[in-house]
């Protein structure tokens, strides 16, 4: 058997270029697999970490589904505010360590503008509990003051100290400006990979401030509050739309959960932003699935060269094979040599693929990161990750044994003559 | 009976998928240490007979006995085993595997056959003298030996395949038209190296050629027409 070992590794050295080829063939398409199963896999967990740290999002009812989309993605309109009233019961329950109000409805050139106050700043954690960090500047102190996320900046150009004008809801900017209260950005918060990079974050009072002079979703005819005189009025905001709750105790939350549904003040509802987001992933994770495809088609694409290279490369085998089989080599020997040979490019092969991805994530990790807030780690496989890629091993193994199936009864066919 | 090398009887062999027979033969025999003369135009059934000589093909009509051993009673895997075990071949080109060395070549069959190994061990202090002795009597010098065999000439190739064919003194040669791509004076001086080797390992050589003018060297000449089998004596044996 050994023989037969050094015979397989002599001639797998003899037709070196070729199964280099290969080797390179199958190593791509096997770290291509890898890639766009880590980046699926990344997707998924930055989505659901979206919000951490937060043990529950509390609103007015509606779905969790809902909740959760607004306030966390900004996506879609507020249907229901809470009262302020209820935040500050909630805040002063004694299972609860700090909450972060939430108030959404304006935009800025098409960036949803968030309420909050400083809470948000220091008890906001996104990914595996990240604090939000500042590139520039700092937390909002004054009424008319606002911090960007990382995307509104770089896609307007802002920079601290740059003035900017919010606009009344989400429609059409022009329609409804709040012109004359502009604010003055602070501070721009470094890129997370969530929806914070596209967030414009100003102070409850804020928020209240550009509607004293509202009423009923437009400027009142004939009332205009200037910016300096905006303290004299009582800016605690009656209504906001979302409040995230921290706990002291992980333990309590479904008792909260319970505690705030049962409240009959005013109808509430507290959801798990785990489950909440795991919900909606199944909703915007169709995605996920086009990826598994993608990767299954490159798999598919790079056995397809594989069994090609293999194919063409038969004709001087079928001489070699004769050979043997004249000096007493059974058709179990052919065959050892043939799967043998495609094992050992197979495995070679993803080994290599996993190399060059280490490599290409090591080199290219922090671009990916900073452009697009994806943060792949250069890890070894997953056990999800073996199994994909043992599954790709058989499946070249398999692919190996076709053309080695066909020069084995071809060895048989030719008998003696090696065809020529 | 027993002391032919080879005896075929009653042959009627088609291969898989083809309709007409590729070989049909009354009787074909070859005794001990004789030197037979095999001819025939293509399509006379010369690769037929070899691949029943070497046991790759069995005949669905007929029988095939190899020094007494009849093949159609053995499983494929023991009559590969017989192959390696009694005879040795040479084929008219690529006979060598371009990878290995020129004394692994020939040492090929001893890595498939205990039996050639031991009877090889016999000749020399070890299978590295046994083949090296064989290639110098077949006029391989020591310095060709350390060549990858494609540098070899075609000639100088043909003479490794016979040491190959050689090594562990099998009993049978089969030599398929190993003399076609040599000119006629390498014919000749391969021809007298083979059957002088032969005639010292005591080995029985079959010659498969198409080249009438080498049929006057050999003791009997067998040739395959068509189907039937013509022979000037050799039907008679």
């Amino acid at each position: 058997m050994s023989f037969m070992f050094r015979l397989a590794t002599r001639s797998a050295w003899s037709r070196r270029f070729t199964l280099g080829l290969m080797l390179l063939a199958i190593a791509l398409s096997s770290a291509m697999l890898l890639g766009i199963e880590r980046v699926r896999h990344e997707v998924r967990t930055g989505f659901s970490q979206s919000v951490s740290g937060a043990d529950l999002v509390v609103g007015a009812r509606t779905s969790a589904v809902q909740l959760m989309l607004y306030a966390i993605f900004r996506i879609g309109g507020v249907t229901n505010n809470m009262g302020w009233g209820s935040a500050q019961k909630l805040a002063k329950n004694p299972a609860v360590a700090w909450t972060i109000p939430l108030s959404l409805g304006d935009s800025h050139r098409g960036f949803p503008v968030l309420a909050t106050n400083g809470d948000y700043f220091t008890h906001f954690h996104y990914g595996d509990g990240q604090a939000l960090q500042f590139t520039e500047g700092r937390v909002f102190d004054s009424v008319f003051d606002t911090v960007i996320g990382a995307e509104v900046a770089q896609r307007l150009h802002y920079r601290p100290g740059d003035r900017i004008v919010l606009s009344h809801g989400i429609g059409n900017p022009r329609l409804a400006d709040h012109a004359n209260k502009p604010f003055t950005i602070t501070g721009i918060l470094a890129q997370t990979g969530t929806p914070i990079d596209r967030t414009v974050h100003i102070g409850l009072d804020a928020m209240e401030a550009i509607h004293l002079d509202w009423g009923g979703g437009a400027p009142m005819p004939g009332l205009s509050i200037a910016p300096a005189l905006v303290k004299k009025f009582d800016l605690t905001p009656k209504t906001i739309t979302a409040v995230l709750v921290g706990l002291k105790n992980r333990a309590a939350v479904f008792g909260v959960q319970r505690d705030i549904a049962d409240d009959s003040s005013e109808a509430l509802m507290a959801v798990l932003p785990g489950v909440a987001l795991d919900e909606l992933w199944q909703v915007v994770g169709v995605g996920e699935n086009v990826l598994l495809v993608v990767s299954g088609m490159v798999v598919i694409v790079g056995l397809a060269g594989l069994l090609s290279a293999i194919l063409a490369s038969l004709g001087e085998r079928r001489r070699e094979l004769a050979v043997l089989r004249s000096v007493g080599a059974r058709p179990a020997d052919i065959f050892l040599l043939l799967a043998l040979e495609g094992l050992t490019v197979m495995l070679a092969g993803v080994l290599l693929g996993i190399v060059l991805l280490t490599l290409a994530l090591f080199a290219l990790g922090p671009f990916l990161s900073a452009q697009f807030g994806v943060t792949l780690h250069t890890s070894l496989p997953a056990a999800s990750e073996w199994q994909l890629l043992l599954w790709t091993i058989l499946a070249g193994f398999v692919t190996n044994l076709l053309p080695g199936l066909r020069a084995y009864r071809l060895s048989l066919a030719d008998g003696l003559t090696p065809g020529i | 009976m027993n002391d032919a090398a080879i005896a075929l009887r009653d042959i009627r062999f088609t291969w898989p998928g083809q309709k007409t027979p590729a070989l049909v033969l009354d009787r074909f025999t070859v005794e001990a240490h004789a030197q037979v003369f095999v001819s025939g135009p293509s399509g006379s059934g010369k690769s037929t007979l070899l691949a029943l000589i070497g046991g790759i093909a069995s005949p669905q009509i007929g029988s095939v006995a190899i020094l007494g051993q009849t093949l159609e009673d053995l499983p494929a895997s023991r009559r590969d085993r017989f192959r390696a075990d009694h005879i040795g071949f040479i084929f008219q080109q690529f006979n060598l595997i371009p990878y290995l060395s020129i004394l692994d070549n020939v040492l090929l069959p001893c890595r498939f056959s205990a039996y050639r190994r031991a009877r090889a061990l016999a000749q020399g202090k070890d299978l590295h003298a046994a083949a090296q002795s064989l290639l110098r009597s077949l006029d391989l010098t020591p310095s060709l030996w350390a060549r990858a065999v494609t540098q070899l000439s075609i000639g100088q190739q043909q003479r490794v395949a016979a040491a190959r064919a050689l090594i562990g003194r099998p009993e049978i040669v089969v030599a398929d038209e190993p003399t076609s791509a040599l000119d006629s004076n390498r014919q000749q001086a391969f021809l007298d190296l083979i059957q002088h080797e032969c005639e010292q390992a005591g080995a029985s050589l079959v010659f498969v050629s198409h080249d009438q003018r080498l049929a006057q060297r050999f003791h009997r000449c067998i040739t395959l027409n068509d189907i039937d089998p013509c022979a000037n004596d050799g039907a008679a044996a």
